[in-house]
């Protein structure tokens, strides 16, 4: 179905591009993004924690622009190029963000994981060299509940630093 | 989470999405979801039909009028009026919308999406309110303006009735304005807001989360005593929950009120 058609419908054609690859699924209109990158394309690295946009751990970057998709309709997405956290690294090769994560051990149980790597990004993107503040205030809609925020900052900003 | 079974479209044009939503009752429109989405889930909610105004780039337009009037349209989200350069003319907006939620909340979330869902803890409504904001609304019969005065009418209503669509919000040009909250966390929901504007002459004040919409006081001068008299006499009668009691959210108001009124004095010096 075309974007822009003003017909009512249950259900829809979603034609999204996730990570460079394309994808067509006949969604419900009920169905969260979140959900159908999980359940329908497969693609778990996207975490569901709290499902009420809170927590932050499902954050994807659609079309260019950060998001949590717990607080979007898969049917919204049609036509957008979506990218998650499974298309951060190219081969085996890790980004410089993922690195640092590693090398200051910015992950306990790793379950935020996801949502800071693409917050993180999103805000590398916008702004390659973040001061302190910056980087927190850039991560205030992903809550680590092990509370392990300070080696989190400390490996955005040491990417930051580097570039 | 699942929702409930809902039926969708993705209307072209502002004409109809007006169609969409006075034909179907249970009709809903959708803007950025970060309301909307969230309150589905919790069954608070249950549209019958999503009317996704996504595709209605008229409604994203910010436009800065020769005499100072700036237009946004009900589609901007928080992070395009935070970037705008037009917005700055009126530099209050921009602050008041970084300090809404998170970025993604931001990015997503819309001014329009912000006044029609008219939360009492919104940060927008009083804001408008003190701004003296006119509001657009379309419905099948055609346009009509609305005072923000008049808009807010009571806890998640506004004038923007069943089968309307708020489409732009035209605020007067101005500088001095200010705004000051007590939140839940910092840049979380507010327990009180205050914002004000000093560019009409006397003060416009606009109390936040004390009622079921934004309280408007215009106390004789910007003077603090008279900024808490006024406030005091309004007699609010502020819920109390488990964040602040009605007591503490009276105290709150008078603080805030002043606050708002002390920095639009700076801003307008």
């Amino acid at each position: 179905m075309e974007a822009g058609t003003a017909d009512v419908v249950r259900s829809r054609t979603v034609n999204v591009t996730v990570n460079g690859t394309t994808y067509e699924r006949e969604v419900d209109a009920r169905r969260l993004l979140i959900h159908f990158l999980r359940d329908d394309l497969d693609l778990t690295g996207s975490h569901v924690g709290c499902d009420t946009g809170n927590c932050g751990a499902c954050s994807v970057i659609l079309d260019g622009t950060l998001i949590k998709s717990c607080m979007v309709l898969a049917v919204q997405a049609d036509g957008a190029t979506i990218e998650t956290v499974e298309g951060l690294a190219e081969a085996d090769e890790l980004t410089e963000l993922q690195k640092s994560f590693s090398a200051h051990h910015a992950l306990q149980c790793g379950y935020c994981t996801p949502g800071m790597l693409m917050s993180a990004t999103a805000l590398l993107r916008r702004n390659a060299r973040p001061s302190e503040e910056e980087i927190r205030k850039a991560i205030q809609g992903n809550i680590c509940r092990c509370t392990g925020y300070v080696n989190i900052v400390e490996a955005i900003n040491s990417v930051g630093e580097g570039s | 989470m699942l929702l409930r079974e809902v039926e969708y479209a993705r209307p072209a044009s502002v004409q109809d999405a007006v169609r969409l939503l006075s034909e179907h009752d249970g009709a809903r429109a959708l803007a950025g979801g970060q309301t909307l989405v969230n309150v589905m889930k919790a069954r608070a909610a249950s549209p019958d039909v999503l009317v996704d105004l996504q595709d209605l780039n008229e409604l994203k337009a910010i436009d800065l009028a020769a005499d100072g009037t700036l237009t946004l349209g009900a589609m901007v989200t928080y992070t395009d009026l935070i970037d705008s350069a037009e917005a700055r003319a009126r530099p209050i907006l921009g602050e008041v919308c970084s300090a809404i939620a998170d970025v993604q909340v931001r990015n997503r979330g819309t001014i329009g999406g912000n006044v029609c869902s008219n939360d009492p803890t919104n940060h927008l409504p009083p804001l408008m309110v003190a701004l003296g904001a006119t509001m657009t609304i379309v419905g099948t019969g055609g346009e009509r303006q609305v005072s923000a005065d008049e808009f807010f009418v009571g806890v998640y209503m506004t004038a923007a009735g069943p089968g309307e669509l708020l489409t732009k919000i035209a605020i007067p040009p101005g500088k001095g304005d200010g705004f000051a909250a007590v939140t839940i966390g910092k840049d979380g929901t507010c327990i009180v807001n205050a914002a004000a504007s000093l560019d009409g002459g006397a003060p416009r004040i606009a109390i936040g989360c004390v009622d079921a919409v934004p309280v408007r006081l215009e106390p004789a001068s910007p003077e603090v005593g008279v900024v808490r008299d006024a406030v005091r006499a309004a007699n609010l009668d502020p819920p109390g929950d488990v964040h602040a009691s009605a007591d503490y959210r009276r105290h709150l108001a008078e603080v805030l009120a002043a606050r708002a009124v002390e920095q639009a004095q700076q801003r307008r010096n």
